[in-house]
């Protein structure tokens, strides 16, 4: 799975509310709806900017907060490809992977905005285009990267029937 | 060689009946399982689309109405409706609006039971874990797909022991041994980990108190914020269930990442200040903030506790004039009780507006949105920018008497002074 797009970079502890605010997220499931207000507190109409397979980058502990998995959702149906940060706070690491949003945790210090980015998820290279610079990823645990490989877990349970062959 | 365990790691090896160690994933079932009102709808959607036609095990699930309770808008009543027809279509446990807070509904209804591993489709899940039950926050495909077939996959968590030693002053509580561990450990400090409490400042609170602590776990990165069930644990919980449950403790020897130690017989009422959980300071270097809304409740102290210690300071006087102080109970017993013990009209006469239990303030979906440079005063658990409904406000956190002694005041205000 390679992925190529544009930085947008945030800074550290961006809380699931700064993704989408609560007064929002509560009035709709609609995730088209919700998505022209990704990040709106922080850089306004910031969904226009967006280019479909975009990055967003950001520092320690992206995603804490609320378990609302309309954070990760509303970042994949924006047209994000994945997000790379330093840390992830754990229950939108688990959404995300849940909901086929991949996520690259790599100390992101040197990545700036609009820099040109790819990254090859099973080999966990992220290669800084703009910079020629190849960051070395941890790759992701077998059972997540196999969620991921299926869309998601709904997909998964779908095909399987249960969660009993994640393990294998 | 002998083999020691953290409480999460004994707790997973009785569940599946083999011994696993941190760090493992394995596929558990779970005891019980939760959704609120901005979770369960996406969870009822997923349930859905995954072809599932009836829920494992009824009684091992309840959908609760909190977040926007009651519903201030149409589309928010659509939403609703479909917990309702839900629930109402599989026979499972479902507490309308005005029930209450589910972090206080879960176990306070005995559906949270020591040695359980419970899931909750919202963060401050991690709440019960001061009844010895492995709780932790989930999202909605989680949910859906544990309502389907009751199990979910785990990383058997890693473990960090905090250390709680010394006596609590007078006039210092729960809330602020919990915002002053945060500081310390940092907003992510104990991300993806379990953290447990032990000593004798954990053995010498209630059982309600213990409640605010395990609740803002989650807000240092932990999955879970376990204890052990001493008498008061066990004593609470026959309380409220006749169901048997079993209780952990860890060995002594167990595998720990890191232990903290923490002596707090010095230390004094502490608030977190815009825009982060740990941007913690003792109450004397911001006193004398001037303050707009205070706000008494939510899961992680509107408990009956919390109210009796706010009225104490308020009975017989006067909140200041243009300060609004909002009473939300964490449920409908603990109103009643409140009701019953004269604290709601005690509070009432101060100038409070107690709203209906639940979590709208705190969220900033409705009761209590602050206007653009206001400060809040909040027993809550989080005080990010835009937290409460509105970006350009400010959100200082505190424990209930901190809230009641700044409200009578207009300004952030050491409450020891009103204690006698």
């Amino acid at each position: 799975m390679e992925l190529k797009g544009n930085a947008h970079k945030f800074g550290n502890d961006i809380n699931t509310d700064y993704i989408i605010s609560g007064k929002y997220k509560f009035n709709t499931i609609d995730m088209k709806e919700l998505s022209v207000h990704l990040m709106e507190d922080l850089r306004p109409n910031f969904y226009k900017e967006i280019k479909s397979g975009d990055f967003i980058v950001a520092g320690e502990n992206f995603g804490c907060g609320s378990s609302r998995e309309q954070a990760p959702l509303v970042i994949k149906h924006a047209g994000i490809s994945a997000v790379i940060a330093s840390s992830f706070a754990r229950i939108f690491y688990r959404n995300a992977i849940n909901i086929g949003l991949p996520l690259i945790e790599v100390p992101t210090d040197n990545i700036e905005e609009g820099d040109l980015l790819s990254v090859d998820l099973e080999k966990g290279i992220v290669k800084n285009i703009s910079k020629n610079e190849s960051l070395n990823i941890i790759p992701l645990p077998v059972v997540m990267l196999k969620i991921l490989q299926e869309g998601g877990l709904v997909s998964y349970y779908k095909k399987y029937g249960s969660l009993e062959s994640i393990n294998e | 060689m002998p083999n020691y365990k953290t409480i999460s790691e004994k707790i997973f090896s009785d569940h599946l009946g083999r011994e696993v160690v941190a760090g493992e994933i394995v596929i558990v079932g779970i005891d019980f399982m939760m959704g609120q009102d901005g979770t369960s709808p996406l969870a009822i959607k997923t349930f859905q689309e995954i072809g599932a036609e009836k829920v494992f095990d009824p009684e091992k699930i309840a959908l609760v109405i909190d977040h926007n309770a009651p519903s201030p808008s149409e589309k928010v009543s659509a939403l609703h409706k479909m917990m309702r027809d839900f629930t109402n279509k599989n026979q499972a446990n479902f507490y309308d609006i005005g029930e209450g807070i589910c972090h206080q509904l879960i176990p306070e209804k005995g559906h949270a039971l020591p040695g359980q591993i419970v899931i909750g489709a919202d963060s401050h899940t991690c709440t019960y874990g001061a009844i010895n039950c492995f709780s932790t926050g989930v999202g909605s495909t989680d949910l859906a797909i544990a309502m389907a077939s009751g199990k979910l996959w785990f990383k058997v968590p890693e473990s960090i022991k905090i250390v709680l030693e010394g006596n609590l002053p007078e006039g210092v509580y729960s809330k602020d041994i919990a915002l002053y561990i945060i500081n310390n450990i940092t907003a992510n400090g104990a991300t993806y980990k379990a953290v447990e409490f032990e000593g004798p400042v954990i053995d010498n609170l209630s059982v309600e108190a213990r409640f605010t602590i395990s609740n803002m776990a989650v807000e240092m990165g932990a999955k879970v914020g376990l204890m052990k069930a001493d008498e008061k644990v066990k004593e609470w919980v026959k309380l409220r269930t006749d169901k048997a449950f079993k209780t952990y403790e860890a060995d002594e020897k167990a595998n720990y990442e890191k232990i903290y130690k923490f002596d707090i017989s010095n230390l004094e009422p502490q608030i977190a200040k815009p825009h982060t959980v740990d941007n913690v300071s003792p109450i004397s270097e911001v006193e004398g903030t001037p303050i707009q809304q205070g706000l008494l409740g939510t899961c992680t102290n509107g408990r009956i506790e919390d109210l009796r210690v706010a009225a104490k300071i308020l009975k017989g006087k006067k909140i200041k004039s243009g300060v609004r102080l909002i009473v939300a109970p964490a449920s409908r017993d603990t109103l009643i009780k409140a009701m019953d013990e004269g604290v709601i009209k005690t509070l009432i006469q101060a100038g409070a507006t107690v709203v209906a239990p639940g979590c709208g303030p705190c969220v900033g979906t409705h009761n209590g949105v602050p206007s653009d440079g206001e400060n809040v005063i909040s027993t809550a658990n989080r005080n990010f920018k835009g937290r409460m409904g509105n970006n350009k406000a400010f959100i200082y956190l505190g424990s209930p008497a901190t809230v009641a002694a700044s409200c009578l005041e207009g300004k952030i205000t050491d409450p020891r002074k009103y204690i006698a």
